[in-house]
């Protein structure tokens, strides 16, 4: 055996001009839709981004310190407090000319729907100039899958075991009452459509609005590979429906036609195992009627 | 030294917006509550008028105001708000993030009651609070020392990297007017350099700030900033007599007022220092050698100076205006803790007076000076009026 070799540097080389923003060896579980989805997320929007990320499970695959997967700065504020941190984030880049860098938010359900639902509400009305992303699993999935006012009727969860006695919040058309310009849902499962509605509000301006639907193996009780199909399932069914809604007025179906029962998709997930069958048809008549109202807000 | 513009009638709260205002803040995330508000008016009356080019955010909430401060501190702009009471209090979560995140962010807190039931009078429980969230805290007795303060504030906050809170009486300090002398803005611009902190948020050098770490990292980032606030005294006493230098207007991180062979001393914070001093002026007229230490700087609570001024004296009074249950006044237990341990330490007596806003007249000050040189000291605070 020769001489021992020169120590490995402990400074990264500068990444290559096309490397991904999400690196490899993140910490988001085996099979997850997440990281996937971050990962056209930023490749739409490159690197003149700043990412505000409150504890959620993409907080967790952001970390930890020392150790970062994303090559753009990345501020972690408290679980409340996204859309208020982004606006201070906001307003310093513009206090500094710095306009053009994209401020983002990368939050749970939990961090949106219940606990940040008043600041995001607050940054709406003053059409604060930030991206924000729910990344939507329908619960508090990373304590272990707890309900959040996301999780939809009769799921199953750790503080729900006998399945959610109330419907999940329609935070796309709270969210539109606002007025704010561009309100949309996406999913990985349709990833044209994912993309394009980023490259869309990343040339809008003021408070732009995604969710998207994270189906969660663990706790939605999901085969391994099971997060692509469940993701296309759920808007296929109706049960999340691909929707734009443009100055809260202006709504666009970009999937419209249904082509399967919710119970197809139910049946992908051990939360609604429990189920009875009134329940799948009370289930299936929500859907019916979440999707008849969008169908009066297209032709309205 | 200089000489600044003619005195002109300022409330403390808009002595305060004046501070603010010269200290050229790029982001004032602000929401209104009373007694605060005043601070908030006119702000927003400078920008209108096109004297003040920050960028003015109004959240829903306190709690929203300090969240979007911490990250506008850390993309490396100066930061200000203001505000009062139970808004304080709901950014305690955020305060000790803030200090965590190692921003310097300047606040004025008018201090005032804390609910319930609702109140609105001057009294200090709302800050000493807030005493163990990281934040270096100073408490003004008047409108001048308000706006010095505030402006010292910036200096003192970026070079140790942490918040700072600056206290003043609801009503007393916010809302009386007094002559002030307000600073030249090239003056404020020579003592106060643009911030321009080494790190940020940048999207030219990618880092974040928040992410998890393991204990020993975290015991490691806790000493860091314990040594941080440990630089504060000398700090800010240097800050002090630069002003000083410029302005002519020194406030010390302590003042010793007619302290000489004083053989009872009175020590109290913010506007009951103006009552104390009228009641130590007539003690000393009639032969007694009573003095005041007005403590400024309440974090990092400066025990060596505490200390070295109080060597020597027979009798401490200590005036609390805030309540701690189970406590009693905080200032009492802090003062028992700095000079615990001194030769010959002095008897220090802890009276609960102005809990609540009730007045503390000047003749009251001296009766409870009688009563302490006439009993013994009780390790609990005593209420007295």
């Amino acid at each position: 055996m020769g001489p021992v070799n020169t120590m490995p540097s402990l400074t990264t080389s500068p990444p290559r001009s096309d490397a991904p923003l999400l690196c490899p060896g993140h910490a988001a579980c085996p099979g997850c839709a997440e990281p996937l989805t971050l990962r056209h997320i930023l490749d739409v929007l490159g690197p003149d981004t700043m990412a505000v990320i409150p504890p959620s499970c993409m907080a967790i695959i952001a970390g930890p310190q020392p150790y970062s997967s994303l090559r753009i700065p990345v501020y972690q504020p408290t679980l409340e407090a996204s859309a208020a941190a982004a606006s201070g984030l906001r307003r310093a880049l513009d206090a500094k000319g710095q306009h053009d860098t994209q401020v983002i938010v990368l939050a749970g359900d939990g961090g949106t729907y219940d606990i940040g639902f008043q600041c995001l509400s607050s940054a709406a009305e003053r059409n604060e100039n930030i991206l924000y992303f729910c990344l939507d699993n329908e619960g508090y999935m990373n304590t272990g899958a707890q309900k959040s006012s996301s999780t939809p009727h009769y799921a199953s969860t750790g503080s729900t075991p006998a399945g959610k006695t109330s419907r999940k919040k329609n935070l796309l058309e709270i969210m539109a009452a606002h007025g704010i310009p561009y309100a949309a849902s996406a999913s990985i499962g349709h990833l044209d459509d994912l993309r394009r509605k980023v490259q869309k509000a990343k040339a809008m301006r003021g408070l732009r609005l995604i969710t998207l639907l994270i189906p969660c193996l663990d706790g939605w009780g999901l085969a391994d590979d099971g997060a692509l199909g469940t993701a296309r399932a759920a808007v296929e069914c109706g049960a999340y429906p691909l929707v734009e809604i443009e100055d809260g007025v202006r709504y666009t179906l970009n999937h419209p036609q249904r082509t399967r029962p919710v119970a197809d998709y139910l049946a992908l997930q051990r939360r609604y195992r429990h189920l009875s069958a009134e329940q799948t048809q009370a289930l299936q008549a929500e859907v019916d009627e979440g999707w008849a109202r969008l169908q009066r807000r297209v032709a309205a | 030294m200089s000489h600044d513009e003619r005195p002109v009638l300022l409330t403390g709260n808009h002595a305060v917006a004046w501070a603010a205002r010269l200290a050229r803040p790029q982001v004032v995330p602000v929401y209104p509550i009373t007694p605060q508000t005043p601070v908030l008016e006119l702000l927003t009356d400078f920008q209108a008028e096109g004297h003040f080019d920050a960028e003015i955010i109004t959240p829903e909430s306190e709690h929203s105001v300090m969240s979007a401060c911490i990250p506008a501190s850390l993309a490396g702009v100066r930061v200000f708000t203001a505000t009062a009471s139970q808004g304080l209090l709901l950014m305690h979560e955020l305060l000790h993030y803030a200090a965590g995140a190692r921003a310097p962010i300047v606040m004025a807190n008018v201090n005032r009651t804390v609910a319930s039931p609702w109140a609105f009078w001057p009294d200090q429980t709302d800050s000493v609070a807030q005493r163990d969230t990281g934040w270096i805290q100073f408490y003004v007795e008047s409108a001048q020392e308000a706006l010095d303060t505030v402006i010292q504030a910036f200096r003192i906050a970026e070079q140790v990297l942490l918040p700072v809170m600056v206290n003043l009486d609801a009503f007393y300090v916010s809302h009386a007017l007094e002559p002030v002398s307000v600073p030249a803005q090239a003056r404020v611009d020579a003592y106060l350099p643009p911030f321009d902190p080494p790190q940020r948020l940048d999207t030219a050098s990618p880092s974040g700030w928040g992410n998890v770490v393991t204990p020993d990292m975290y015991n490691r980032h806790r000493q860091e900033l314990e040594a941080a606030m440990g630089r504060v005294p000398v700090l800010a006493a240097e800050a002090d007599r630069d002003w000083a230098e410029r302005t002519g207007r020194s406030w010390g991180v302590i003042e010793r007022y007619r302290c000489d062979s004083a053989a009872t001393v009175i020590v109290a914070m913010g506007s009951l220092c103006g009552t104390a001093r009228e009641a130590v002026d007539a003690l000393r007229d009639a032969g007694q050698a009573v003095g005041l230490l007005k403590l400024r700087l309440f974090r990092p609570l400066p025990a060596a100076a505490l200390r070295a001024a109080l060597a020597g004296v027979d009798n401490v009074v200590v005036l609390d205006r805030n309540h701690s249950p189970g406590c009693g006044g905080v200032l009492h237990q802090e003062l028992r803790a700095a000079l615990y341990g001194m030769p010959a330490a002095p008897r220090i007596h802890g009276y609960l007076a102005g809990v609540g806003g009730i007045n503390v007249a000047p003749e009251r000050i001296a009766a409870f000076v009688q009563r302490a040189q006439a009993e013994a000291p009780q390790p609990h605070s005593e209420w007295v009026r």
